[in-house]
Formats: C-alpha cells, structure tokens, sequence
C-alpha cells in the first residue's frame, strides 16, 4: 500500500495507452471480448433505452395534464404507457447495473484480467441487440396495448403486435441469464489471491445474489412468454377462461419471475449503495457479513412472495394469507440493510462529493418505497390501493427512485475509473437537485393521487384529480432538466474533463490500484487483496486529501504515518 | 478451490454391479407405475405417482449422471434448481386446488373445452358461450 513519490505522479495521470483506445477501429469493438468495452456498449445501449422509454413516459404525462382529451386518444395511450413499461423493464433497469456497471467493474473488484466467459459475455450483449430489434419491430407495427404484464386473455385476443413483444422479452432473457451465469462462475473462480468470500467488496456480494435469481427466475418468463405465444398462436386453452384455461394461473407464472426480478433490480443497486457509503464515510461497513448474506436472504424470500400482486385477482384466501405474511418478512432483510447504511455513516467522516448525493438521494426515496410496499403487502389495504396511482407511486419509488438513484450515483463514481476522467461537480450537484426534486414533485403526487381513488392506465379521469395530475406532469419537466444536465456535463467531461488520476476517492477495492482508464488487461501485476474491502481504520494513515474534498480534486497516496491507530 | 481432482481427467469408474442394479430398480419402479394405476387414491394419486417418479430421477442423476461422485456443488446447484420449480408447483396449487373456498364453479380440470380438443372450432370463437356452460347454474345467476 506504500506509495513512492514516482507512484504518485503516475498515479495522477491520465493512462495514454488503455482499453479505450488499444486496439483500434470499430470491428476491435464490435468483435471486442473485453469485458470493459461490453459493459460499455451495454452502457450506450441501455441509455438509449432509458431515453426512449423517457420519451414515453413524457407523452404520457402531457396527455395526464387535462382530464380531456388532449394529444392522443385512448388506444394511444394504452399503448404509450405499455411501451414505457416493457421498455424500462426489459430493457433498461433489468440489465442496467449488472449489465453495464457491472460488466465493467466486477472483474476490476475481483482483480481479474476479465470475465470467466469474455464469448459468452460477448453473445449476451447481442442476444440483447436481437430482442431490442424484436420489440422495437413490435413498436414500429402495432405496437402493444397489454400493459408491461401481458396479462391473458387479453394479452391472446387484442389485435396488437404481441407476439414480437413476448419474442423480444424471451430472447432478452437469454441474455440475462448469460450475464448471471457468467458473473456466478466469475466469483467464485477468478477472485484475486487473498480474496476470501468476506473480503469481497459488498457491490460483488450483491451482483452474486443477483446473478442466482437471473439464473433460477428467468427461464420462468421464458415459459410464461412461450406458453402465452402458443395460447395466441394456437388457442391451447391454457390461460383462456373461454377455452377452458385459468387467467389466474398466467399470473402466477409471469409473477414468479416478475416478483424476484423486481429484486434482479434492487438488488445491484444496493449493492452500489454499500460501495458509497463506506468509500464516502471512510469507513468499515457496519455489519459486513449481515450486508452481504442479507442480499442472499432477499434473493431467497423474494422468490415466495408473487402472490401479493394477486390479492385481488381471486386467488385463494389461503393463498393470499400465505403470501401476505411472506411479504412481510422480505421487509427485513431490507431494513437491515437501511439500517446497517446509517451505522455506517454514523462519526463516519463524511464528504459530500456527488455520488454520496445519489446515495442519500437512494436512501430517502428507496425507504418510501419499500415502506409502501409492506402498506401494499397488508391485504386489507391492498383491496382499496391496488390498481390505483398509490401502486404507480410505490414501484417508482423503488425502481426509479432507488435503482435508478443508485446507478446514478454508481455512474458517478466509476465514471473517473471508466474515462480516466472527471466530470464538472458544479453542474453535477445541479442535476442531482433536479431529479431529486421533480422526482418527489411527479411521484409524491401519486400518493395522494392514489389513495382518492384514482386509478391507473386512464387516459381521461375526473375534474377533481387535475391538479395533483398538473403538478406531477411538472415534475416530469424537473426531471428531463435534471437529466439533460447530466447528459451534457457527462459527456462534456469524457472529451475536455479534468484528469481523474487513479483514485480520486480514495477509496481501497481494488479497481483504484490500476490507472484510470485501466489497460486492455486490467492490471500491470496480479493485484493481492491484503486488506479488507473497507479497512480504511488500517490504511487511514497512508491516504489524505489534496485539498478540500468536494470539487473533484485528486486525492492521493501518501506514505507519512502507517501506524494503525485504533 | 483446489478440489477440482474429479475435473481432470481422472473419471470414476463405477462396477458394472451398480449399473445393473440401478437399472433393474429402474425396472421395477416402472412395473410399480403400471401397477398402482389401477387403484385411486383421490387426491393421493399425484402424490404417488410423483414420488415413484422422483425416485427414478434421483437414481438416474446421481448415479448414471455421476452427480453422487462429482463436486458437491453441482448437487447443490442441482438440488436447488429442483427446490425452486417444487416451490413454484406447491405455492401454485394453494391457490389452484383451493380457488372454490371463494368460487364453487371454478375448481375443474383446467383444458377440459380448450379449442384443440373441439370437434366444432368455430364455438369456441364464441368465447363466453363455453364459459358459461363450465359454471353451475346458480353460480351464473349471481
Ligand atoms: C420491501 C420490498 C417490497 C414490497 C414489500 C413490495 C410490495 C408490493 C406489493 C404488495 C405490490 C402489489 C400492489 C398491488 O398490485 O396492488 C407491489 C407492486 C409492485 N412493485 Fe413492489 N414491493 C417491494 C419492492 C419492490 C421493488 C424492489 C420493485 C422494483 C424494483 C417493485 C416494483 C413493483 C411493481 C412494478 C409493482 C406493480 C405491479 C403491477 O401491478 O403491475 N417493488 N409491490
Ligand atoms: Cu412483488
């Protein structure tokens, strides 16, 4: 951990040779088995995603402006907010952070020259380019009209373009599944000499509880999509009542994947929150083990609980009951982590730099979130709430105001690590304010929305709701500014940012110890983990700042005092 | 990480004994299959028969399939995967086989007038009409 003068020096620079640039040309990129520059093409592919799916969700909001009739009419609209789900699931949050971020840093975190399956992790991103086709082939003929769930018999007999829909969602999976496979084999077997299982770094703890469920749900969906196809194909009679089929048992199906993948996108994120809170507390994370084996009890409970999104679907009332109580007890694993978080923090020495704001941004909205999910969880309330805006309200607070809040603030942070690079803080710390406030301004709203009664998927609704619905669809301007921000200093940095140097957190995995950006091969030397992922107690001596935290400064490595104090 | 002896080269060679023995047990289970079909255990009858079905399955993997012999995690991973398609089917069937605690007509085999099993296909395009004959008389009343 000593570092030299010399070291020093290096370790401000800007690597000329990296994986960026060596090898060159496009086909180094197209046939590239690196698993940085696969994550970053997932990174592109997905944020096109995040901004399609955000056109939707624009449109949507505008036409909410008005109880009328304003832009478009109702069959639009069905489609309109169908497509904003399926492409935000399927295609942006579901492969976001283990995809992208994960792609690029977990084998960085293991100190691994690459992936177990550099081929396979290749053939993931295409199989994931041959689904977007598949649904946006969908968008461009008829589009879908179904909702993100595809619920039957509806999803059977509407006139809409299904089925390349449910095609592109099953070869989606496929990707997902070689993801998490690859990611699996990649833990348990390339970890760097020295690295134990609670020496990994949290963020890997969490891909691994991830990559289980991709593994063990998603055949599941591809089950759900292919018997659905076959019932609309061939009128089977599976999920038909008209045929003699059950619609009920069709959600059973899409929700024994659907409930854990909700957890496929949870998960990672709080995975990133770990990573933030300790590297901006400078601190030991507090109850490691319950942190990292919580992510696996979260993985595990997750898979019994699909019922609660069928309390009003007839199910059985010995079922509902089941389920119900189920559902509580997912709640603990996540408080354990809410809570482990704020011990963290506590006379921790904590700086502000932007992506601690995307954590605390995380930690506000994600408790929201999950708190409205144990309201939802109680049967009696869910009667009243179900398929209202209290429902919109609650999975946006978890997926967008905690995943999405964490891949922000896990872009934020790896970006120097990714681009050798850093970004403007200024303009940063304005778009976190911009999201962080049209986000409660659009969805708060639905709270309140939800609970007078308004329900979801209406394109027209009574006067009594416009205003809550005008704030909301004020807020979703809020947020594209945030975003637009962020668009612009991010990319703004990758071309004239300031160098980043190699850690410019100070923070101890191992991505820090190579340059920034890392070359081809990850590491100069096989790095070896001697100290703990956040044993900054042990090297707190060896890592100062150069001036004031806060403005994307350099912090660097000096040797002076290396006694441990405790 | 170092436990990976089974993974190079070396294989375990089982004697020709065990073979014949699984088979034969294979053998016999299937009589078994044959044999408990013409008694009816109700609702024991899945029971039953998943459980001669499971013992096949398990000897086939273990044995013929090496599972037994190989790295334990593969058993594990195994076992696993199998745990989670029993938890689907069960948690399923809470609802399913007690769905008429709620709605007396909707417990029925599932597929009983589905379009391909229709002599005239042209009625069940009638969607509801079908529907209706499923449910009791009374029920349709309410
Ligand atoms: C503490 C954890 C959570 C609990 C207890 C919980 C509970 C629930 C319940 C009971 C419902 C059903 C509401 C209804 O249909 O009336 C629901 C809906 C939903 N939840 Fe959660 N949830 C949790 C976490 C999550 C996470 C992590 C996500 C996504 C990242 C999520 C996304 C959704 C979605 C998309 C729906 C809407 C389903 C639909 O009706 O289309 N939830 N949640
Ligand atoms: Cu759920």
């Amino acid at each position: 951990m000593a570092a030299t003068v010399a070291d020093t020096k290096a370790s401000m620079a800007y690597a000329e040779v990296n994986y960026l640039n060596e090898p060159k040309g496009l086909k180094s990129w197209l046939l590239t088995l690196d698993h940085k520059r696969i994550g970053l093409m997932y990174f592109f592919a997905i944020m096109t995603m995040f901004f399609l799916g955000g056109i939707f969700a624009l449109l949507v909001r505008l036409e909410l402006f008005t109880p009328k009739q304003d832009f478009f009419g109702a069959d639009t609209y069905n489609k309109f907010f169908t497509l904003h789900g399926a492409i935000m699931v399927f295609l942006f949050i579901i492969p976001s952070i283990p995809a992208a971020l994960g792609n690029i840093i977990l084998p960085l975190q293991l100190g691994a020259k690459d992936v177990a399956f550099p081929r396979l992790n290749l053939a993931s991103w295409y199989v994931y380019v041959t689904g977007a086709l598949f649904a946006i082939y969908s968008m461009v003929t008829n589009a879908v009209d179904t909702g993100w769930t595809f619920y039957a018999p509806y999803s059977t007999t509407t006139n809409t373009a299904v089925i390349s829909m449910t095609m592109a969602v099953f070869i989606l999976g496929f990707s997902s599944i070689f993801t998490g496979l690859n990611f699996l084999v990649t833990i348990h077997k390339l970890r760097a000499p020295g690295m134990t299982w609670f020496k990994m770094p949290l963020f890997v703890w969490g891909l691994y509880a991830t990559a289980l469920i991709q593994v063990l749900a998603t055949p599941v969906l591809a089950i759900t999509v292919v018997l659905l196809m076959l019932e609309r194909g061939l009128g089977i009679g599976i999920f038909d009542p008209a045929m003699g089929g059950d619609p009920v048992l069709f959600q059973h199906f899409f929700w024994f994947y659907s409930h854990p993948a909700v957890y496929i996108m949870i998960l990672p994120g709080m995975a990133i929150i770990s990573e933030l809170i300790t590297a901006f507390s400078r601190k030991q994370m507090f109850g490691y083990k319950f942190v990292g084996f919580s992510s696996l009890a979260i993985a595990l409970t997750g898979f019994m609980v699909w019922g609660h999104h069928m309390f009003t679907s007839g199910q059985s009332e010995l079922s509902a009951v089941i389920f119900s109580f189920i559902t509580f007890l997912v709640g603990i694993p996540s408080g354990i982590k809410i809570f482990n978080w704020l011990a963290t923090m506590y006379r921790g020495s904590i700086t502000l730099q932007t992506p601690m704001l995307w954590a605390f941004a995380f930690l506000f909205l994600f408790t929201i979130g999950g708190l409205t999910g144990i309201f939802l969880g109680a049967i009696s309330l869910d009667i009243h709430l179900h398929d209202t805006y209290f429902v919109v309200a609650h999975f946006h607070y978890v997926m967008m105001g905690g995943t999405v809040m964490a891949l922000m603030g896990g872009i934020h942070y790896w970006w120097p690590k990714i681009w050798g690079r850093m970004y403007n803080e200024k303009l940063a710390r304005f778009s976190v304010f911009f999201v962080f406030v049209g986000f409660n301004v659009t969805f708060f709203t639905q709270f309140i929305l939800g609970t007078r009664g308004m329900p979801r998927r209406y394109y027209q609704y009574l006067e009594q709701y416009q205003t809550l619905h005008e704030i909301s669809t004020v807020g979703s301007w809020l947020l594209l500014l945030g975003f637009a921000i962020m668009a612009f200093y991010l990319i703004h940095s990758i071309f004239k940012g300031k160098v980043a140097g190699n850690n410019p957190w100070g923070a101890l995995t191992l991505e820090w110890t190579t340059s920034s950006p890392p070359p081809a091969h990850n590491f100069e030397r096989q790095p070896i983990a001697v100290n703990g992922p956040y044993d900054f107690d042990k090297v707190a001596a060896e890592i100062t700042y150069e001036g004031t935290p806060g403005f994307g400064e350099t912090v660097v490595a000096k040797k002076e005092t290396t006694e441990v104090k405790h | 990480m170092s436990k990976e002896s089974s993974q190079h080269g070396h294989h375990h060679v089982l004697p020709l004994s065990t073979y014949l023995g699984v088979a034969s047990a294979l053998l016999i289970l299937t009589a078994i299959t044959v044999w408990v079909a013409q008694f009816h255990f109700g609702e024991w009858n899945l029971v039953v028969a998943m459980i001669v079905a499971a013992t096949k399955a398990i000897l086939v993997a273990l044995i013929f399939m090496h599972l037994l012999y190989d790295n334990k995690l593969y058993l594990v991973v195994f076992a696993s995967s199998v745990l989670f398609l029993a938890a689907f089917i069960i948690i399923t069937m809470f609802d399913t086989l007690r769905r008429d605690d709620i709605y007396e007509f909707l417990e029925k085999p599932i597929h009983s007038n589905a379009a391909m099993y229709q002599v005239d296909s042209t009625k069940t395009a009638a969607g509801m009409d079908s529907l209706k004959t499923m449910m009791p008389a009374d029920s349709t009343a309410k």
